[in-house]
């Protein structure tokens, strides 16, 4: 498992080529987030940062077959089109990578301590969370929608 | 009892400050009991702290309740709804 926060940009191939390490991994779902529009500067609380990113990444693990994560999320000054954050899951096949990072994505979004402040022509404000980021988190604890 | 308290993103902004360590009475040891201590500074403290929809609470870097007891030398962070991603 690696989890990053950093300021740096990521090569997505080069941390997809970098979890290929196994013959039983047959599946690697990955998610790029971009800034869209807006210059922004991102926030965050290290150390709980990387241990909230840890507990997401742990949780999915308990859920589907994770075998083996990286999760790199940036912070700083962005411009539109920047890479933010990658999640990729490696799996013995496609279904518990592609539920596994979708998941990893969507607490990520309500629970790892980053806020975003844009940079707009007419002045800067802090982005406000979204009721759609809570509900796309809390479908997850319907036992209905949890992969068998 | 005295614990950090750091602040993060817009409360930061609204207060001023990023951290300070304060001194709690034995009264106040709870997240809502240093909640309500913050609140009596006025102006932006009792402005955004009396909003539950604009503060999150962290105790030594894990989300907690209102209700959840403070020991010395803990670390308590508030900050606003999480926007990352």
């Amino acid at each position: 498992m690696k989890i990053s926060v950093q300021r740096e940009d990521f090569d997505l191939g080069a941390e997809v080529g970098s979890i290929c390490g196994r013959n039983t991994i047959g599946a690697i779902a990955s998610f790029v987030g971009l800034v869209r529009e807006v210059a922004m500067t991102l926030e965050h609380y290290p150390g709980m940062t990387e241990s909230s990113i840890r507990t997401i990444v742990e949780e999915a693990a308990a859920r589907w077959q994770v075998m083996d994560c990286t999760v790199i999320h940036r912070y700083g000054e962005l411009q539109p089109n920047d890479r933010i954050v990658l999640v990729a899951v490696a799996s013995a096949h496609r279904g518990d990578a592609f539920a596994a990072c979708q998941f990893i994505m969507d607490y990520l979004k309500t629970r790892a301590p980053f806020w975003k402040k844009e940079h707009r022509p007419e002045g800067t404000r802090w982005v406000e969370a979204k009721a759609a980021d809570d509900q796309a988190a809390e479908r997850w604890q319907d036992p209905a929608r949890k992969a068998g | 009892m005295k614990v950090k308290v750091l602040f993060f993103a817009r409360l930061r902004e609204e207060f001023g400050t990023s951290a300070e360590v304060i001194d709690l009475p034995g009264s106040a040891s709870t997240v809502n009991g240093l909640r309500a201590l913050l609140m009596r500074r006025g102006g932006a403290w009792q402005r955004v702290l009396a909003d539950p929809k604009l503060v999150r609470v962290a105790v030594n870097q894990d989300m907690a309740a209102g209700g959840a007891p403070l020991n010395a030398g803990d670390e308590v962070a508030f900050f606003p709804p999480v926007t990352g991603g």
